[in-house]
């Protein structure tokens, strides 16, 4: 049996070979037809998701409220001293994030605010990217935005260069395949691909437990999987790139509701 | 302590059938994958899961490779009595979980 | 002392196993990679011993296209009143592709009130799975579900 790499590649070769030598043509989704992946998952999966008793995202989640919880770095204080409980003040938190820091003069994204809270607040270390506990303190701010509609980032005038930047790059044919994001995702989406559904790539569920990963895993590391899937160079964790393409996903996703933590295949 | 979630009714009527869901988080290392140089990937599972209802063990299972990581398993039992509900995770490298959860039956 | 095996069954076992022992020298081949149907078949009769397997009263539910091998949704429910006098003691679900057969065990007794269980468990290829449920009067039934496989695309590769 084929590697599964060798079955992406033959499989899209026909999509690629097509459009060769022309630019990548405006292909978004219309409005009315925007799916959150939920959607387009088996019944048994969306049932993982359903059930709070049985997602396993939950444990992370739980994690991320006990660490909200707990004292840390010489300041001792938890984030719960600043910021009480999370399911008041953390509501909305994740459905507008990334967001404009106007101290920095850029935009950030929710990992990035937490290990700043952590350095300039806390006075402890940052956490790394997709460790556990980031992981964690990230399902459990999102969590407390679940069911609310992502919002539009364009509305913030200082995020348009940004979301542009992000926009630039979903359409944009990189690697030895020379795809772009939009290719498999506003134009192939539903669509089979070695076995599993093409989603629409909307990131209304992150962080999200995937089947693959028997894991939580951030929005980065789903990115950094198709990149490497694509066999282009992936960007790496934090790099301003990802923050960009967050920003664009989330222009992407607007109006979708939140569904952290989601169960994917 | 590994991270649980169970779920167990708060309340429930006498000689009701009630559903009881247990999830733990856990890797379940099979013992059959490779490292990147070739190395075999020791086993590192969950290898038993006991539940007991005031002291009587009303469940039992065991666990092999095969269960997905993070197992979770749901099952049934009748409320007899109010009381609690325990459960017990054990597995390899001296591996232990408890959780409990009150019920009231009357 | 509720999990115990009454003696008959205990019997019935020990009798398989020395069989199994006396006749080749090796018991069961635990193979380090790929079980094979043979080997589901030693499994299953390690605890069914030389008793007939019944076909019914089992429901095996396990989606017959799955997503992602590494966690299928699987539950058994065996039709049973789950009473003193007529009860499931155990149910065992095996399978017949993955490096080794066994899957899980459950063991229950008549306090259950409903006999189903539901987990989460790893299918490495499209295969059978089986699953056999031990009644109070040493009675065993089974029921099967072929499952096929597909792989996920965009593959880590870490």
């Amino acid at each position: 049996m084929r590697a599964p790499h060798q079955l992406l590649a033959t499989a899209i070769v026909t999509v690629t070979l097509a459009g060769v030598a022309s630019p990548i043509a405006a292909g978004e989704i219309a409005a009315d037809q925007r799916r959150s992946g939920y959607d387009l998952m088996s019944h048994e999966t969306q049932a993982m998701q359903d059930d709070d008793a049985s997602n396993p995202g939950m444990l992370s989640v739980l994690d991320g409220d006990a660490l909200w919880h707990l004292k840390a770095g010489m300041a001792d204080k938890a984030c719960a001293d600043c910021h009480g409980e999370a399911s008041t003040s953390m509501k909305g938190i994740a459905a507008r994030y990334p967001a404009f820091d106007a101290e920095r003069g850029r935009a950030l994204d929710l990992t990035q605010r937490i290990n700043l809270c952590r350095s300039e607040r806390q006075n402890t270390t940052s956490l790394p990217y997709e460790s556990k506990e980031l992981l964690a303190l990230s399902a459990y701010v999102a969590r407390q935005s679940r069911g609310l509609p992502i919002t539009d980032p364009a509305t913030d005038e200082r995020l348009r260069a940004a979301i542009d930047a992000g926009r630039q790059t979903f359409n944009r044919r990189q690697g030895q395949l020379n795809l772009a994001c939009a290719q498999c995702h506003d134009d192939n989406w539903d669509k089979q691909l070695a076995g599993n559904s093409v989603t629409q790539g909307q990131v209304t569920g992150y962080p999200l437990y995937r089947l693959e990963w028997q894991g939580i895993g951030s929005l980065q590391r789903r990115m950094r999987n198709c990149m490497i899937g694509m066999r282009a160079q992936p960007f790496d964790y934090g790099a301003p790139e990802f923050v960009d393409l967050e920003l664009f996903m989330k222009w992407r996703s607007r109006g979708l509701r939140i569904e952290t933590p989601a169960v994917r295949p | 302590m590994a991270r649980v979630l169970v779920s167990v009714p708060a309340k429930a009527g006498r000689g009701e059938i009630i559903a009881i869901k247990a999830l733990i988080s856990h890797h379940m290392e099979t013992g059959f994958r490779h490292s990147t140089t070739g190395e075999l990937i020791p086993r590192d599972i969950i290898t038993s899961f006991v539940c007991r209802y005031n002291g009587e063990e009303i469940f039992r299972a065991e666990l092999f490779p095969a269960t997905a990581a993070n197992p979770f398993i749901s099952f049934y039992t009748r409320a007899t009595e109010s009381g609690t509900i325990m459960f017990e995770w054990a597995g390899d490298n001296g591996f232990s979980a408890t959780e409990q959860a009150a019920i009231s039956v009357e | 002392m509720s999990g115990d095996l009454p003696s008959a069954t205990r019997r019935r076992i020990l009798k398989a196993v020395a069989a199994l022992t006396v006749g080749a020298g090796a018991v069961q081949i635990i193979r380090p990679t790929g079980a094979t149907p043979a080997a589901m078949q030693a499994a299953i009769r390690t605890v069914v011993g030389e008793n007939q397997i019944n076909r019914g009263k089992v429901t095996l539910d396990i989606p017959p296209l799955v997503e992602n091998g590494n966690t299928v949704a699987c539950s058994v429910a065996v039709d049973s009143p789950m009473t003193a006098a007529d009860y499931v003691r155990a149910i065992h679900i095996f399978n017949e592709k993955n490096p080794q057969p066994n899957v899980i065990g459950v063991h229950l007794g008549p306090r259950a009130g409903r006999a189903k269980v539901s987990t989460r468990i790893r299918l490495a290829d499209t295969q059978r799975v089986i699953a056999i449920a031990e009644l109070s009067d040493g009675s065993f039934w089974s029921d099967s579900v072929d499952v096929v496989i597909t792989l996920g695309a965009c593959l880590e590769d870490s």
